[in-house]
This record gives C-alpha cells, sequence and structure tokens, in this order.
C-alpha cells in the first residue's frame, strides 16, 4: 500500500518541517482571507445591510414627519414640547437627546457617498452596537448638540470595515449636501472644509470645534471618522459644515433615492 | 498534513474533490460568521472615533 511506501520515505525531521510548512501556509492564507474579508466582503455584507434598514427607517420617520404635520400645521416660535432654541426669526425645532446608548436618532444621507447611500444614525459612538452594527452604522457624539441644535452636531463611523459607512468623507466637496431626517423633519448641512487631527483631538468636538466650548448662534456639524484608510490609522479627519435649513418636506436632491425606497 | 488529509478522502478523484469542496465551503462560513469577528475585534484597532470612546 501507499502509506507502507511513505513510511520507509522520508525521515521524522523532513516531516516536521513539512507539516509545519503546511501549517504556516494555512495559517498565512488565513490572515489573507481575513484582510480580504475585513476590508471587502464583510463591509459589503454590512452596508448592504445597512442600507435596507435605513431605507425602511426613513419611510417610518417620514410618516411620522407627516402625522405631526397634519396636526401642527404652521410651526409656531414655541412649538409645545419641542424645544426651539435659537432666534425666534428662524426657529428649528432640536429634538432631545436620547437618554440611552444606541437609541435610533434618524437616517443620515450623504449625496456623496453614493446614491444609494444612507444610515442610521444612533446615540452614542458604542463600538458593538453602533459602529460596527449591521442596524446601524453612524453614531452620535454624546453630550453634542442634536441635529440643527445650536453648537455642534457630532457624529463618527467606520471608513473601513463593517459597512465602510464613511470610506468616501475625505472626497467630500464643498458645498455637499448632508441631510439628518429624523420624527421632525429634514435638517440640511452643507460641508464646509477638512481638519485632519491627532486621535486624542476631542476639541474637534467642540461646540465651535477647535475654538469654544460654548455654543455661540451657529449651527454646526462635525463629521469624524479615521485616517488614512490602512491599519493603524494614526489620525482623524473632521469633515465640518454648517446648517443650512429645516423642513418637514424631503430635500429634492433626495427625490431619486427616496423615490426607489417607496 | 494535506497529502495524508487527500488520501484519508475515499472515492475516486471527482468524489475527492467534491468532499474537499465541501470541507473547504464548511471552513469559510465558519471563519466568515465566528473567526474572523473575533480577529477584527482582538486585533484590528478600528479608531473612527476622536477621542478614548474608540
Amino acid at each position: 500500500m501507499a502509506e507502507n511506501r511513505d513510511a520507509a520515505g522520508p525521515s521524522g525531521l523532513v516531516k516536521t518541517l513539512g507539516i509545519t510548512g503546511e501549517a504556516l501556509i494555512t495559517i498565512a492564507v488565513i490572515i489573507g482571507l481575513f484582510v480580504l474579508w475585513y476590508a471587502f466582503f464583510n463591509p459589503w455584507v454590512v452596508g448592504l445591510r445597512q442600507e435596507q434598514v435605513a431605507a425602511q427607517q426613513s419611510r417610518q420617520l417620514a410618516q411620522q414627519i407627516k402625522s405631526q404635520a397634519a396636526h401642527a400645521p404652521a410651526p409656531a416660535p414655541s412649538a409645545g414640547n419641542l424645544a426651539t432654541t435659537g432666534q425666534k426669526a428662524n426657529a428649528v425645532p432640536v429634538m432631545a437627546e436620547p437618554p440611552n446608548i444606541a437609541d435610533t436618532i434618524g437616517v443620515v444621507y450623504i449625496p456623496r457617498l453614493g446614491t444609494d447611500w444612507r444610515r442610521i444614525l444612533r446615540e452614542s459612538v458604542n463600538t458593538e452596537l453602533v459602529l460596527n452594527s449591521v442596524t446601524a452604522g453612524v453614531g452620535h457624539y454624546t453630550g453634542t448638540a442634536m441635529p440643527g441644535g445650536l453648537g455642534n452636531f457630532a457624529i463618527a463611523a467606520h471608513d473601513i470595515g463593517y459597512g465602510n459607512s464613511f470610506l468616501n468623507l475625505s472626497k467630500l466637496r464643498l458645498g455637499d449636501k448632508v441631510y439628518i431626517q429624523t420624527s421632525l423633519g429634514w435638517y440640511t448641512y452643507t460641508f464646509r472644509n477638512f481638519q485632519f487631527v491627532q486621535p486624542d483631538a476631542i476639541n474637534v468636538l467642540d461646540a465651535v470645534p477647535t475654538v469654544s466650548r460654548n455654543a455661540g448662534s451657529d449651527r454646526l456639524i462635525t463629521l469624524t471618522t479615521c485616517y488614512p484608510a490602512i491599519f493603524p490609522p494614526l489620525e482623524r479627519v473632521a469633515a465640518y459644515g454648517t446648517f443650512v435649513g429645516f423642513s418637514t418636506t424631503p430635500p429634492a436632491e433626495l427625490a431619486p433615492t427616496l423615490a426607489k425606497d417607496g | 498534513m494535506y497529502r495524508a488529509l487527500w488520501r484519508s478522502l475515499p472515492g475516486p478523484v471527482v468524489v475527492r474533490i467534491l468532499i474537499l469542496a465541501l470541507i473547504i465551503a464548511v471552513l469559510l462560513i465558519v471563519l466568515d460568521q465566528w473567526v474572523f469577528p473575533w480577529m477584527a475585534a482582538t486585533f484590528v484597532d478600528e479608531g473612527a472615533t476622536v477621542g478614548t470612546a474608540s
């Protein structure tokens, strides 16, 4: 038999070396597969799911916006239980910060990141429950302003891994829009500039980023992700934007995407 | 190692290849569902956020 012939063949040392070599090659292949899985396969699977659940959430929010608009046709300056902040002239309804980690705030749309790109925005930047979650992807820094609020509305997402949500964040161009849909309506921000910072630069989350912790009259947005998109990511990129307006009707730019979602 | 595995498979070459494909498929599923998520959580510094919350 073949086994008898082999038994008389290579010595014990050669056999051991052979098995060790094969084991090392196996480990190398698994690590290679892991890199491909982490950078391409898993983000693709997770990203599709995140877009799908965000579309569902968006439809649900659209219903809420519609029913609220029906109840209060004219958005009064002091609108009921909504905490209206800022000048009376352009009062923007701002929702209260949700009390719990991973509570849903709304849906984020950034057309520059893709025509189908949308993600559920949840409270906190918890890794497991928000950033890595197949049903979220984007997190709101706890303690920063809420959409439309005075000060800085700061959010974060991965660039590589778990949906690749902000992979193309550094491709934003001046004037690109960031839309936040909540149960109250649509908030529009326009992208202004980038700042590349160290990972510990929490001052990009300040009410006036890197300048002041006290909110002035500006309503700003900060989007953060890691940079560059390699490991380990030694820096962070902060994309800043300014508030443009609030509306209970969906933005025209999103009409094709929303129509596709039904 | 792999030589011994190949020899331990029964049947003609075609059947062996099919069995091997099945083993590889099961292996990939195990990697995708359990091993790779664990590796990601253990070895990868994702760091999407500023501050210590990452």
